[in-house]
């Protein structure tokens, strides 16, 4: 008897729970137009608050990074206050799907999943994964790697993910934090250190005695702003907008603002995508 | 001495931020307590009731809310009644809203167990003496109910302060956010700030969680 009333009340919930779900497939409209933002005088950004030097917040709580200024610029041209949301990597498409934010700002890499699941405007920056090595053996290539030798990773990360799916045979030494791995390269315990290839630049350039071998390694993505599926006024504002700036110069100037202290101008080209354009 | 990175605490306004961010905890964790407990005792005493009816709605209610990870539902609060019904709920609000709701099913189970565990002879002994049905609860059973009740409850309502790490997920700013933000901040200049920024995170926890279990022992000292 017991039992019984468990399952019950198991079962129910479950119904309640599909039900939202159900439900969430048909409902569209969730996001505001052009028209509607512009009226409202705010617009909602979705950046990250914790990914230096992309969107994070500074010792005095301003949001700050390459994301921000490109948002800020947004509500400059649209003529209407930029309300920052901080979001996770996790939520990001949810926000979008409820229409609780009206762009995702927050260093979104284009995918065809995501691609499936909200509007990507045009690329506004590149991403590729990049291998770090000491200078005393700068490792350039993969390809005939010695298997005594451990590759450094960060677990979790794209770079693990290449390496195991088309470099089985390098044998791969997993960290869980950005300061472990760090540790484990400056104690030898690895040669050489595969990440997003923004992160090992910025080592390089940030400690003494380390090279980027290998600045670009596995598929060239891109990161651009997103809005949500069929908002296509505001998709066409922003893409409109994305090829204006190119007119100007507007990612190099952002760029030079925001990422220059981190990555130095010699990546400015290679990371940078101005006017939309993909070389 | 290891370096900690606590240097990074003292740039600007990194404290002041981080203070800020264990209030958003303390103000959301302490409306869904104050909330919860009177909906929480009243709910617990109706559970003990003979009609069927009311006491299935209740179990249900309270194994939905046990089964369900916390993070489910804010996510079905916050994002999901967006999509179900086009409300356009806050995050604080949402964060308000499940806790409370929470809170109320776990204390309310906690009442339920509190007053079927006095004796059955308490409420004999308490009619032999002519109190009628309302003076025995007012009399006799609430106040040792509550007794037994006092350790239960201070561990839920702790428990709710250190559960509001999960409303970042739903776009709020509180403590273990702010402290995440300060860490990446300055994660090239200060490699370890990881270390001394949680441990300021723990010991705000601490602070805040401290005078309730010292209230709760004096309240039991009190009433013994």
């Amino acid at each position: 008897m017991k039992n019984r009333k468990k399952i019950v009340a198991l079962s129910l919930s479950l119904t309640f729970a599909l039900s939202m779900t159900a439900q969430a497939k048909d409902s569209d409209d969730v996001y505001r137009t052009l028209d509607e933002i512009q009226d409202s005088g705010s617009i909602n950004i979705g950046v990250f608050s914790d990914k230096n030097p992309f969107g994070y917040v500074d010792e005095n709580g301003e949001y700050q990074g390459y994301d921000i200024y490109f948002a800020n610029r947004i509500g400059e041209d649209l003529g209407v206050e930029v309300n920052f949301i901080s979001t996770e990597a996790a939520n990001r498409i949810e926000y979008l799907q409820t229409g609780k934010v009206d762009i995702i700002l927050a260093n979104f890499t284009v995918t065809e999943e995501r691609a499936e699941e909200v509007d990507f405007a045009l690329p506004y920056m590149n991403v590729a994964l990049g291998v770090v090595s000491p200078d005393s053996n700068v490792i350039t290539s993969l390809d005939d790697w010695n298997e005594e030798d451990a590759m450094i990773v960060i677990s979790g990360t794209t770079a693990e993910m290449y390496l195991i799916e088309n470099y089985p045979d390098i044998k791969l030494q997993k960290y869980d934090t950005y300061a472990n791995a760090k540790n484990a390269l400056e104690n030898g315990n690895g040669v050489a250190w595969a990440n997003d290839n923004t992160e090992v630049i910025a080592f390089a350039l940030q400690n003494e005695g380390y090279t980027v071998g290998i600045p670009s390694l596995g598929s060239q993505d891109t990161i651009a702003p997103a809005v949500s599926k069929g908002n296509d006024t505001l998709l066409d504002w922003l893409n409109e907008e994305i090829k204006v700036l190119g007119e100007e110069n507007f990612f190099h100037a952002d760029y030079e603002a925001t990422l220059v202290d981190t990555y130095g101008l010699d990546y400015e080209d290679s990371l940078v995508v101005e006017g939309g354009v993909i070389e | 001495m290891p370096d900690l990175g606590l240097e990074v605490l003292f740039k600007g306004k990194n404290m002041v931020r981080l203070l800020g961010g264990i209030g958003v905890a303390l103000k959301i964790s302490l409306i869904a307590v104050v909330i919860s407990i009177p909906l929480g005792i009243l709910l617990g005493a109706l559970m003990t009731w003979k009609n069927r009816g009311v006491r299935a709605i209740l179990r249900i209610y309270l194994e939905f809310v046990r089964i369900m990870p916390q993070m489910v539902l804010l996510f079905l609060c916050y994002f999901g009644t967006t999509r179900a019904f086009g409300w356009n709920l806050s995050g604080e609000t949402s964060a308000v809203i499940v806790f409370t709701l929470w809170g109320t099913a776990e204390m309310s189970d906690l009442v339920r167990g509190a007053l079927i565990s006095i004796p059955i002879h308490q409420y004999e002994s308490s009619e032999a003496l002519g109190f009628n049905r309302a003076q025995t609860y007012l009399y006799i059973v609430i106040p040792q109910a509550i007794r037994r009740l006092i350790p239960l409850s201070i561990n839920l309502i702790t428990r709710m302060i250190k559960t509001t790490s999960l409303i970042l997920m739903i776009g709020v700013v509180e403590v273990i956010k702010v402290a995440q933000q300060i860490i990446e901040a300055n994660r090239m200049a200060s490699p370890n700030a990881a270390f001394g920024v949680y441990l300021t995170v723990l010991l705000l926890y601490f602070l805040a969680c401290w005078p309730i279990s010292l209230l709760a022992k004096y309240l039991e000292r009190k009433w013994r």
